[in-house]
């Protein structure tokens, strides 16, 4: 099966248990068993080439211009990771399927968990770092839901956020290790990255890159200093915490350091960073959980404990040690697994997981005491069983390295044994109680099924451990350590100091566990620093600070942003001037004359400009001024050589009067004097910097010639031969920028249709009653639809729309096109509603607006889709030359059905847009008329007969 | 005549960032549109200043750059969109709220009356 789909397999089954949970819960939890069933068959099939020592490696490319691509890789690690997520997957999908209570979301839980699977099978199977951090951020956003399933509980919520807030930082932090990596590698591919071990490690920046991924995998496997999330997150329901703390997501951060073992490891920094923090972890993490009386936090520490065992192995960077961290990856994974199970059905029976309310249980839940015990025992490091051998390893490892780790590996141990044992005797031994908060009893086959399975591979793997597991720890190591390593495992190696450090471990444990009792109140009375109340005074600090920059910088005062921003564009324009030396300089480039028409414009712009400034408080006055720069600006256009844009710009400046006008009708007509005048002097100089500087950038612009060819050139060359037009601005709109043009229709669509939804809004929401009672501020004036302006639009109208019809066929040869064809029509058009009102007009359109702008971006899409599949580029032109008699030689251009879209879509969105705001009118009890005239000379005529 | 257009050019940007800095929404939105019409110039300019050589083929030898008219046909036409949509913002906000100030009191204040 290809690696690919069976990284995707949890992803789409975890569509299904939402929609199976409606068929029952045991459909549910079949379809999900299933799914990671056909998951774990796909690996298991690829397994025996893996075994003999081969590589299965699947690329697909995604971004590869950013090293970006989806690789897999299966290798012996992988093997093992994968079939450790699946495997135990399965025995928890069966175990959750009878722990969940009847008022359990079941679906919920099943599609998070196969989420968070994905996401598992993704970081192990991935060849490429980039891929394998979305898998990692993936674990972390999906362990969140998972951890904080139970919702109602403040705990679960807490221990959730707390989880996602330590790993998502880690995993942060780990993006940039990754990069640098990769940036040193020169690949992201991991098959390469570990082929550059020694350029890696002996480059600049190896400290930092090991640092930042050293975060991520420390606060993923829950290591010191960041091993405080783990306990908090065993709110989660034990199915949770038995599949994620202890076979899966905290083993995601040792993978990543096995998987990187041979790029990374290997160098003082990496010993004394990884080891150090294990070493520490191992010992502090077994200490606690002696003192802990709830089950889960007990399991919770031990397996932070243990985390360090294996992150200190991984530290010491001997192959040995690599080799002990391996076997001790699966032998914790199953005595894990079965206690954390073992826990959680203590607590589903007896309804308590306080140690101190237990005991005793042996007797009432034989089946539980037995795995229970098998797997503590093994936990202990007790011969016969599987952890016992690894322990051995370690150990040794910890022997052969020096004295302080030899000393302090036997007092992890020594903690190790005590809440191992106390784990088992304070739970199950000693005199039955009398009561317990619920009816303890052995539970059903299918709640028992899966620990029991990892009890029996605890004692085949304790016994057997050459022939169950040696040739895949000798595949595995060698995947890690990129040698051959030669594994032999055996229970018994003869008297070496490993095993007399592990009988005084036993011995001490034992003395630990009899003392536990005494030596708690002690534990407990000692000061210490609480992790919780670190981290919740941390966060608290963190959203203050957030929350007073916000304050500052967003306080609701827009006319503060807009300062902020301008002030900003400002000095960086100033920086570009002179903070590179380069200092203002205007070009030698002859200027042109000034005639005195030109003059006079100017001056009239000037003036208008200062105008709009000084007369904006009366805001009717204002419009009209604002009109006269725009009209300027047209001519500008008109003199400088820019036909098409004078046409526009005169266009649009009659609808946006149009448009500002009749939004003035609803808005005050002044605006009131509130600035102070200090802040208006403010305001002044900003504007004066800002406009100074504009104006020094065009200057310099202006004074020199172009520095490059214009790459216009192509397209006047091309103009008439490419786009089958004479009208170089037109062909590059609809022709050579089709693309962006389509955009910006899109765009002008959108808004129009936006002003159409915010104008239902408005008519609905409390601003109506405002609406209805509204009188109008100005005197109105008699007749409002009057005689001589009806008359003469009507007259206007055909005439109007043929010159519209004209522009847009003479467009690509000649100024006009779409854009101004359809501004014309929307003009002749609006002079209709002007003159007759809205009702009459309305009456006789028959299209709604909505139905014109979407035909135009149809016919503007379809125009591009049909060179796709006439085998060209999208928007790709052609061009015939038609002769119908008797008309002249006319030139038919797929770029014309282009320029129909933009042309219908112009018309559509001024409509729409003008159309919109009447209808506020109509709202604001204007009246409403259905004849064309106010008054009809006709009825007066007939009245005065 | 290249000066005249860049002072041109400054001044209706001054115009446009002052009222872009005023406490109403009308006066805002006509800054905007003086900022519109700065920036069209602004980009238009930058194929430099040539009169009588529209970039129309068969007009005459040579020909104005056209491509900075074709960004600032679109982009005019494109603003018109963008003053519709601010002023029903404009619009809306001064029907739902009974004021047209764009900035948010803070709580505690006496909301202005602006008269």
């Amino acid at each position: 099966m290809s690696l690919a789909l069976i990284a995707a397999l949890p992803f789409l089954g975890a569509l299904l248990p939402g929609l199976m949970i409606r068929s029952g819960r045991n459909v549910c939890a079949t379809t999900t068993f299933a799914t990671t069933a056909l998951a774990l068959i796909g690996i298991l099939l690829l397994a025996p080439q893996v075994m003999a020592g081969g590589v299965v490696i699947e690329r697909y490319e995604w971004l590869p211009q950013l090293g970006l691509n989806i690789s897999f890789m299966l290798d012996g690690l992988g093997l093992l990771f994968s079939v450790l997520i699946l495997g135990i997957g399965l025995l928890i999908i069966t175990y959750a399927r009878f722990y969940l209570s009847k008022s359990d979301p079941m679906g919920n839980f099943y599609t998070y968990l196969l989420l968070f699977q994905g996401a598992m099978v993704g970081i192990v199977l991935s060849d490429n770092i980039l891929l394998l951090l979305i898998f990692w951020e993936l674990t972390s956003l999906s362990s969140f839901l998972l951890i904080g399933y139970w919702r109602h509980l403040p705990e679960g919520r807490q221990g959730a956020r707390m989880a996602l807030a330590v790993t998502g930082m880690g995993g942060l932090a780990m993006i940039g290790g990754m990069l640098i990596l990769g940036q040193i590698a020169g690949s992201y591919d991991i098959s390469v990255i570990l082929q550059h071990g020694e350029a890696i490690r002996a480059h600049d920046l190896y400290v930092p890159a090991l640092i930042l991924i050293l975060l991520g995998a420390f606060t993923k496997s829950a290591q010191f200093p960041f091993h405080f999330w783990l306990p908090h997150a065993m709110a989660a329901p034990t199915p949770v915490s038995a599949y994620l703390h202890s076979a899966t997501m905290v083993k995601a951060g040792l993978f990543l350091m096995a998987r990187l073992w041979p790029a990374l490891s290997g160098t003082p920094e990496w010993f004394w960073l990884v080891s150090g923090a294990g070493l520490i972890t191992m010992v502090l993490g077994a200490v606690i959980a002696l003192f802990k009386d709830d089950l889960k936090a007990l399991l919770a520490f031990s397996t932070v404990s243990h985390l360090g065992l294996i992150t200190m192995l991984l530290g010491l960077g001997t192959e040995y040690a690599a080799v002990a961290a391996v076997f001790h990856i699966i032998n914790h994974a199953t005595f894990k697994a079965a206690l954390f199970m073992t826990a959680g059905i203590v607590d589903h029976e007896a309804h308590t997981r306080n140690i101190r309310l237990l005991g005793g249980l042996r007797r009432l839940m034989p089946v539980t005491f037995t795995i229970g015990t098998i797997a503590a025992l093994s936990m202990a490091g007790i011969p016969l069983f599987n952890g016992f051998l690894s322990k051995e390893m370690m150990l040794e490892a910890a022997h052969d390295t020096g004295t302080w780790f030899a000393v302090l590996a036997t007092a992890g141990a020594v903690f190790s044994v005590a809440y191992s044992f106390r784990f088992v005797v304070h739970t199950f031994l000693g005199p039955v109680r009398e009561s317990y908060p619920g009816k303890p009893h052995d539970p059903g086959f299918g709640m028992w099924v899966s620990p029991a399975l990892l009890a029996v591979l605890v004692v085949l793997i304790g016994l057997f451990p050459q022939q169950t597991v040696g040739p895949v720890v000798e595949v595995i190591a060698g995947a890690v350590t990129g040698g051959h390593p030669h594994v032999h495992l055996a229970l018994w190696h003869g008297v070496t100091p490993a095993l007399i450090m592990s009988a005084i471990a036993v011995a001490g444990g034992l003395v630990f566990l009899g003392l536990q009792r005494s030596l708690a109140p002690v534990w407990d009375a000692a000061p210490r620093p609480e992790a919780k109340a670190i981290f919740d005074a941390i966060v608290e600090a963190l959203a203050r600070i957030a929350k007073a920059f916000t304050d500052t910088f967003q306080d609701g005062a827009i006319s503060r942003y807009l300062a902020v921003f301008t002030v900003v564009v400002v000095a960086y324009g100033g920086w570009a001037f002179w903070g590179q030396g380069a200092g203002f300089a205007p070009g030698a480039r002859e200027q042109l004359p000034v005639g005195p028409v030109e003059l006079v414009f100017f001056t009239l712009l000037i003036v208008g400009t200062a105008g709009v400034v000084a007369v904006h408080r009366q805001r009717f006055i204002s419009l009209i001024v604002i009109s006269i720069v725009g009209l300027v600006v047209s001519l500008t256009f008109v003199q400088f050589s820019a036909p098409d844009l004078a046409l526009t710009q005169l266009t649009v400046e009659v609808v946006t009067v149009i448009l500002l006008l009749l939004a003035l009708n609803y808005l005050p007509k002044e605006t009131p004097v509130e600035s102070a005048p200090g802040r208006r002097i403010r305001d002044g100089v900003i504007a004066l910097v800002a406009g100074g500087g504009i104006g020094a950038l065009a200057y310099a612009i202006l004074t020199r010639d172009m520095s490059l060819p214009t790459i216009a050139d192509y397209h006047v060359a091309n103009s008439y031969t490419g786009g089958g037009g004479n009208n170089v601005v037109n062909v590059i709109l609809v022709d050579f920028r089709g693309f962006d043009t389509m955009g910006e229709i899109s765009v002008l669509g959108i808004a129009a249709l936006i002003i159409f939804a915010l104008v239902e809004v408005i008519l609905h929401g409390p601003a109506s009653r405002r609406l209805l009672n509204w009188k109008p501020e100005l005197p109105q004036a008699f007749d409002r639809h009057p005689l001589m302006m009806v008359v003469a639009t009507r007259v206007a109208l055909p005439i109007a729309l043929t010159v519209g019809v004209f522009i847009f066929l003479r467009g690509h040869n000649q100024p006009g096109g779409g854009f101004i064809a359809g501004l014309v029509v929307a003009i002749a058009l609006l002079m209709q509603y002007m003159a007759s009102g809205f009702a009459w007009s309305q009456a006789r359109q028959k299209f709604d607006y909505h139905g014109v702008i979407s035909l135009g971006v149809l016919i503007a899409v379809l125009t591009g889709t049909a060179s796709l599949i006439l085998g060209w580029n999208f928007l790709t032109s052609s061009n015939v030359h038609v002769h119908i008699w008797p008309l002249d030689d006319i030139h038919l251009a797929s770029a014309a059905a282009f320029d129909l879209g933009v042309f219908l879509t112009v018309v559509g969105a001024v409509m729409l847009a003008l159309a919109s705001l009447s209808r506020i009118g109509r709202r604001a009890g204007e009246g409403v008329n259905l004849t064309a005239m106010d008054i009809n000379p006709r009825d007066n005529a007939e009245e005065g007969r | 005549m290249e000066t005249l257009v860049a002072v041109a050019i400054g001044a209706m940007t001054a115009a446009g960032v002052y009222l872009l800095l005023r406490l109403r929404t009308f006066p805002v939105v006509l800054g905007l549109s003086m900022l519109s019409y700065a920036v069209n110039v602004f980009i238009f300019a930058s194929g430099r200043l040539v009169p009588g050589l529209p970039p129309i083929l068969g007009h005459a030898e040579t020909m104005t750059d056209p491509l900075p008219q074709a960004l600032v046909l679109t982009a005019i036409v494109i603003s018109f969109g963008m003053t519709a949509l601010t002023v029903i913002l404009a619009l809306g906000s001064y029907l739902n709220a009974g004021t047209d100030a764009i900035d948010i009191e803070k709580p505690g204040e006496q909301p202005e009356t602006g008269r």
